[in-house]
């Protein structure tokens, strides 16, 4: 892994107030993306939920729609080639609206009436009212279908928008923030080793100055020593001579 | 978003007879300038790469949203369905009359499957 890698700066004071400031923003980042995550798995969680209802509902609306359909087939007559070779143009229709969850946009489905029912005359002869149950059950389906169409693009969208956060949100929590603490101890270490080195040299230059100043002292003492010889040598030949 | 929403978009289908008369009935059916229906009826004579091809077609029109399969048909072509990663057209499964809904066959709920705890599947 990134084992010991680190950001290639100089270690100096100056760069350790960045990496200082880098940290912060990288934890900073690293909360607010976080809390990102989670509301968009709030999200997330609430559309699978409902999904798995629309899909349990969808099934039983399914159910009804093709019921009435041989229903109305029993009461018609077969009439697919009929629908089928008489298409137009669309009644209903989708638009699509934008929702924002947390900065990701979500697209939205609504089912819409446009124009009027291509097939208005069907089931005239015979069957009428079946057809008429029948094509409401179907509407019905379709509105169901296009909200669990919705639904379902939510999830894809925020399936993969979480994947990416969550990447996001691991990659600062265990490679960079790691990766400026690093840096931050590299750049303290090092420090403190010019300090250490600095003080050491402080030392050493004290210790070299004592031995300068010890060896001018004793050199001065030596001068003192032989030029001090007469004064004493006067004073103890003064002393005999006032004694006397 | 404006230009979107201003423009109504499809519904297609892919499907048995049946399924397709239903929801044309419902009035999703259109005919482009083209005369391409945004349908396709799927029976025992249809080949796979038929259906494919179509399905791959309907992912390329713009001017279709949602795109209907039903669920037998999906299985034929499962592996172009599984492909399709874009949100948009959204690919919905549906139960066709003579195939029961298999939950566990729905591409999305395999996804989101290990997400929800046993008793929000039932």
């Amino acid at each position: 892994m990134s084992g010991k890698d680190k950001i290639a700066i100089f270690p100096s004071r100056g760069a350790q107030t960045l990496m200082k400031h880098r940290l912060a923003g990288a934890q900073k980042g690293h909360g607010l993306l976080k809390k990102k995550a989670d509301a968009l798995q709030m999200r997330f969680r609430s559309i699978l939920k409902k999904i798995i209802d629309t899909k349990v509902l969808m099934g039983d609306v399914m159910k009804e729609a093709a019921f009435s359909l041989a229903e109305a087939k029993f009461a018609t007559g077969d009439f697919n080639q009929v629908v089928l070779q008489n298409v137009t143009k669309a009644q209903i229709k989708v638009r699509s609206k934008k929702d924002n969850v947390a900065g990701v946009n979500l697209p939205v489905f609504e089912s819409y009436q446009d124009g009027s029912d291509t097939y208005e005359l069907a089931g005239l002869a015979r069957g009428g009212q079946q057809l008429g149950k029948l094509k409401k059950n179907y509407q019905k389906a379709v509105t169901l279908l296009v909200e669990l169409a919705s639904l379902q693009t939510s999830f894809i969208t925020l399936d993969k928008v979480i994947k990416v956060t969550n990447r996001r949100v691991n990659a600062i929590e265990h490679v960079i923030i790691p990766r400026i603490e690093r840096t931050l101890a590299y750049i303290i270490s090092e420090l403190d080793e010019l300090e250490r080195e600095e003080f050491y040299r402080l030392k050493k230059i004290q210790d070299k100055k004592k031995i300068a100043r010890g060896k001018a002292e004793a050199a001065k003492a030596a001068y003192r020593e032989k030029n001090e010889q007469e004064p004493s040598n006067l004073i103890a030949e003064e002393d005999d001579d006032i004694m006397f | 978003m404006a230009i979107a929403a201003a423009k109504g978009r499809l519904i297609a289908v892919i499907g048995d007879e049946d399924t397709c008369v239903g929801f044309l009935l419902g009035g999703i059916g259109e005919m482009n300038k083209n005369r391409q229906p945004n349908f396709m009826v799927v029976d025992k004579n249809t080949s796979i790469s038929e259906v494919e091809d179509c399905f791959k077609r309907f992912l390329k029109r713009d001017d279709i949203d949602i795109i209907l399969i039903n669920q037998n048909v999906a299985e034929m072509i499962r592996h172009v369905i599984d492909n399709h990663n874009e949100p948009i057209p959204a690919v919905l499964e549906i139960p066709s009359k003579d195939h029961p809904y298999d939950a566990s066959k729905d591409s999305i709920l395999r996804r989101a499957k290990g997400m929800f705890s046993a008793e929000d599947t039932k």
